[in-house]
């Protein structure tokens, strides 16, 4: 590890200009539970790290009738013990809740999860699921990404050089909704996800029928992903096995798993569909309340 | 968790106990500073000076080394020096004993950095050492290597090809039976073969008979302490190593071997040790070390960081194993066959040895035979991993047992019993048993409230396994000195790793009539007590509490003699009994006799030594309950019971520890730990994280019974305990998961995607 500058901005407009005008390597630093990881063990060399999380901006948590704010630094365990969270919007406080162990939830960040762009990123499905809008600050000023728009690829994704997410929206939940975030992993805590699944049910009034659905999928392609069929054919559909059970096999259509040291290509394509349709129904659980 | 002591207790056993010290559960002489975090591990030691080194490590599984630079990194400031194979003497073609079994020298040398191959990822190629990490690291990467890169040999099979590329072109196929060599270069390093009775005729008796093939993959000892060496090489020429290891006496052979400098000019201090399971008795780190000390004239401490350990030590080999076993209509064996091959790694030495010998080693079989090929492949050299060979062999044994059970519709349990070796039965690698416990252990199962409880859920299955391990005995030495106010302070040389030190103050204390805390145990370096073997082979609390029992034999003597003489009495009439000495008119107890004694004559110093090889060879036997997801073959553990016959239980606490963490590293090995290769040779989860250890969510309490069969061998019929309870776990899994859910799983481990791949194949 060689030596590398660190800066602690306290406004945004500072964060935006030093990592912009950096000439080296700069990496904004978050919860760090992932960068320190890569610069100790030699991934990523940096010449300067601007630590964001003295930035009121990215700290913001805020949850009323526009929807939820959630600031990009925000660290897991703040959003997981939001009781505002857990009820609305359940799969991003279930994601905050299995990302690493406890010492690492006390410091790592949604957005940090996000800004990654790991095909296996915990929130990311769950952010798809929630339809969340990723709030982008740069020296050209500020714009807006839909956030399964935002990874471009494994470890890639949209931000300019500069460039650094403030902040999460997510739009206000109807009525009658009900999400959930799940991954399957071969012990049962300190893992990764081999396969993950995230997803969001509206249901009518009757809770019979589903309005509509969002599911997200990740560790099965290149980055998580939303399977826009799997969740269009459950929309005006009855609440039933066999409907669930279409929408998993969609899910499980869509994906372009590869075998690594996590699992298999059958494997994690099977556990799609098993995941997708276990996930909708704790979605339907919960939307019915 | 019962003991068969506490179950004998709690029935009101009239039995008096036989002994006063052994069989209790004192605290632990070291406790105190291992829960409080003041134990001194290798990492912890800092010597004025110090500094730091950096290890350069091969990016390739094979290559050929055309040129090594490191002139960039000694131009680096702040480099003190750097070393590579051209530093350590030429090894020539010696073959030394070190501790674990003999070893080519040549190969232990380029081991610690590459001559002129590097045969594994993460094969050290050169050493720098720094005034800090930062810069050592950085230097490392300075250093300029020029590769051959050649293709690289990962399969056992393959390996065994005759047109498969050769690791090693000095290595020839030694055939054990004669020793003799083979005359062309290969990967194949030994063959071996045991015979017994007439095999055709026993295939030809069967009324039943399974053939399978087996495969299992590399896994690692997963110690938490990574690998650390702290080296000084004074001036004067006297060498200091500080490090946490599993034989101190065998580090400072390999280092006057590896570095040709006298025995007595090495001195090793060990430092607690953070397990070491087998993986801590080679040496990785100290003669880069040494050499960069000399070099630099101060201290150097290198430390491995997790992806080092995992890619650069000793884990236990993959292996492919064909077995073969006939049963005639009432269930008894007729015959079995064993073909094994076991991946070396990078150099010769793989437990094949072992696992040939384990293969049937539960079971009297009438015919048998067992081939044994020990083999090189591009995976780091291989070391010792708790009962080395053993796992591997009875995960194949044990499954196609499971399958005669089912053929016979007979009970394993009592398969087991009707098959199982006894004292007297022949192995067929030709030993036979002495008194052994293996019945015993499969009664304590059939008797337990686990067996007797029924399983009721859904894809809810119960299997069970049994495993062998010889056990070791060798050399050990102690020395006692008894202080002025009558307490004891107890030398020994084996590093603990797990309770032993208490285990053997106690076995002493037990002779001596004295409690356990009457004496202070402490591991010291190699200077400071007579020669001591490697704490492995389970022998620690048999070998070294047996010179523990010498020594107060000798004391006891001392104390008899000089007590005649201070009463002006005849010798004979002075005896030694229960912590007294006993005149012809007086009895005084230990402590004053010490005190008395300590003022009028000469310091009062006892010693004890042992070599004895007969340590009794232990078996157990492991019932487990699983639930396997049949949507996703992920399997989960509901209950484990582990039973093993331990010899007399010293301490058994420890001995409860002791199963239960072999038996955890038998479930990981069973369900997900592996090393995870690609195409290139690269392995791919060097990390905990991917690297999957069982984790305390990932386990039920592991019950665990001890069965006391006393090892006739040994003064209070001590068996080692440390090895046998990783042996069991896969097969008892692998009979389970077939029990829960209906496939068969002949590949370790036995993680999801695999279970999950038999249940989409039987569905279809």
């Amino acid at each position: 590890m060689r030596d590398f500058e660190y800066e602690a901005p306290t406004s945004l407009a500072d964060a935006v200009g030093l990592l912009a005008k950096s000439k080296g390597t700069a990496r904004p630093l978050a919860g760090g539970t992932d960068l320190i990881d890569h610069v100790r063990t030699g991934r990523l060399v940096a010449d300067l790290i601007v630590d964001l999380k003295k930035i009121p901006e990215l700290m913001v948590l805020e949850l009323n009738n526009a929807g939820l704010r959630l600031g990009a630094a925000v660290p897991c365990y703040k959003i997981y013990e939001h009781p505002g969270i857990l009820e609305q919007y359940s799969a991003i406080s279930d994601s905050s809740n299995i990302i690493g162990g406890m010492q690492v939830q006390n410091r790592a960040s949604v957005g940090g999860n996000l800004a990654n762009a790991g095909a296996a990123a915990d929130s990311t499905p769950a952010l798809i699921a929630l339809n969340a809008r990723v709030i982008i600050a740069g020296p050209s000023g500020t714009r807006e990404v839909a956030v399964d728009q935002f990874c471009t690829g494994p470890g890639q994704n949209v931000l300019e050089p500069g460039e650094i997410i403030v902040e999460l929206q997510f739009p206000p939940r109807p009525a009658h909704s009900g999400s959930h975030y799940r991954r399957f992993i071969p012990r049962n805590e300190m893992d990764i996800a081999v396969v993950g699944v995230g997803a969001s049910v509206v249901l009518d009034a009757s809770g019979e029928n589903f309005v509509s659905a969002r599911i997200g999928l990740g560790a099965v392609a290149a980055k998580p992903f939303y399977a826009q069929e799997a969740s269009e054919l459950l929309a005006g559909q009855p609440v039933n096995d066999e409907t669930i059970q279409k929408a998993a096999a969609a899910a499980r259509a869509v994906v372009h798993p590869i075998t690594d040291m996590r699992g298999t290509q059958e494997f994690r394509t099977h556990v799609t569909g098993v995941l997708t349709e276990r996930v909708i129904k704790k979605a339907v659980e919960r939307a019915r309340g | 968790m019962a003991t068969i002591d506490e179950v004998k207790a709690a029935e009101g056993s009239d039995e008096a106990p036989k002994y006063k010290v052994i069989g209790t559960r004192p605290i632990r002489h070291d406790g105190a500073d291992k829960v409080t975090g003041r134990a001194l591990y290798g990492a912890d030691i800092k010597i004025k000076g110090m500094i730091f080194g950096a290890i350069l490590r091969s990016p390739h599984a094979h290559a050929n080394i055309k040129s090594i630079d490191t002139s960039k990194a000694e131009a680096l400031p702040g480099v003190r020096a750097v070393a590579t194979s051209a530093d350590l003497p030429e090894p020539g073609d010696k073959i030394a004993e070190l501790g674990e079994g003999a070893v080519v020298l040549n190969h232990l040398s380029s081991n610690n950095l590459a001559r002129t191959k590097v045969l594994y990822k993460g094969h050290a190629v050169a050493a720098v050492a720094a005034d800090n990490l930062h810069i050592a690291q950085e230097a490392a990467s300075l250093i300029e290597v020029e590769y051959e890169v050649l293709p690289p040999v990962m399969d056992v099979l393959k390996a065994m090809s005759s047109d498969a590329p050769v690791l090693n072109p000095d290595v020839r196929t030694e055939e054990a039976s004669t020793g003799e060599k083979g005359d062309k270069p290969t990967n194949v390093a030994k063959h071996i073969v045991f015979e017994k009775g007439d095999i055709e005729k026993g295939f030809a008796d069967a009324k039943y008979v399974v053939e399978r093939e087996f495969r299992t993959s590399t896994v690692h000892q997963g110690y938490i302490e990574p690998h650390v060496a702290t080296v000084l090489w004074n001036n004067d020429g006297q060498i200091t190593v500080w490090t946490p290891t599993q034989g101190t006496f065998s580090v400072r052979s390999q280092m006057a071997e590896l570095l040709h400098v006298p025995l007595a000019r090495v001195k090793v201090v060990p430092a607690e040790i953070g397990g070491g399971f087998g993986g801590k008795i080679s040496v990785y780190l100290a003669p880069a070390a040494a050499v960069l000390s000399r070099k630099a004239g101060v201290p150097v401490q290198i430390v491995m960081d997790r992806a080092d350990v995992l890619q650069a030590t000793g884990p236990t080999p993959g292996s492919f194993i064909r077995i073969k076993m006939g049963v005639d209509a009432d269930g008894r064996l007729t015959a079995a066959e064993a073909w094994m091959a076991y991946e070396a790694g990078g150099y010769p030495g793989s437990p094949i040895g072992a696992g040939a010998m384990c293969v049937f080693s539960c079971y009297d079989i009438p015919n048998g035979r067992v081939e044994g090929y020990d083999v090189c492949v591009n995976k780091p050299r291989t070391n010792a991993y708790r009962a080395p060979g053993a796992t591997n062999a009875a995960f194949a044994t044990e499954t196609v047992v499971d399958e005669l059970c089912e053929k016979l519709g007979m009970e394993p349990v009592e398969f087991r019993l009707l098959n199982a070796s006894k004292e007297g039965t022949r192995r067929i690698d030709g030993v036979t048993y002495p008194r052994v416990g293996l019945v015993e252990t499969l009664e304590a199962i059939k008797n337990s409230d686990h067996y007797k409880t029924p399983l009721t859920g859904k894809n809810q299955g119960r299997g069970i396994g049994s495993g062998f391990w010889f056990n070791a005995g060798l050399k050990s030495a102690v020395t006692v000195t008894v202080n002025t106010d009558g307490s004891v302070s107890l030398l020994e040389g084996s590093t603990d790793i797990g309770g032993s030190r208490t285990g053997i103050a106690m076995q002493f204390a037990e002779a001596m009539g004295l409690a356990a805390e009457d004496i202070k145990p402490a591991v010291v370096d190699t200077d400071s007590v007579g020669y001591t073997d490697v704490t492995g082979g389970s022998r620690v609390t048999y070998a070294t509490g047996w010179a523990a029992y010498e020594a107060a034999q000798d004391l006891k003597r001392q104390i008899v003699a000089r007590a005649a003489e201070l009463w002006d009495v005849d010798p004979a009439q002075v005896s030694y009994e229960d912590g007294h000495v006993i005149g012809p008119d007086k009895s005084v107890c230990f402590k004053e006799i010490a005190m008395e004694l300590s003022t009028t004559g000469e310091p009062l110093i006892a010693r004890g030594v042992s070599n004895h090889n007969e340590p009794g060879g232990a078996f157990g036997t492991h019932l487990v309950d699983v639930e396997v997801d049949p949507d996703t073959g992920k399997v989960d553990i509901l209950r484990y019971t582990a039973a093993q016959d331990c010899g007399t239980a010293i301490h058994p606490a420890y001995v409860e520890g002791q199963i239960q963490g072999g038996a955890v590293q038998g479930i990981g090995w069973g369900l997900n730990e592996e090393y995870w290769y690609d195409e290139t040779g690269s392995m791919r989860n060097a990390n905990f994280l991917d690297y999957r250890i069982p984790t305390c969510y990932d386990l039920p309490m592991i019950d665990a019974i001890i069965v006391e069969v006393p090892n006739p061998g040994h003064p209070y019929g001590v068996r080692g305990v440390g090895e046998v309870p990783i042996v069991p776990p896969p097969a008892a899994l692998e009979a389970a998961i077939y029990d829960a859910v209906g496939v068969r799983l002949y590949e370790l481990p036995m993680s999801p995607p695999r279970v999950l791949h038999e249940l989409l194949k039987k569905e279809s």
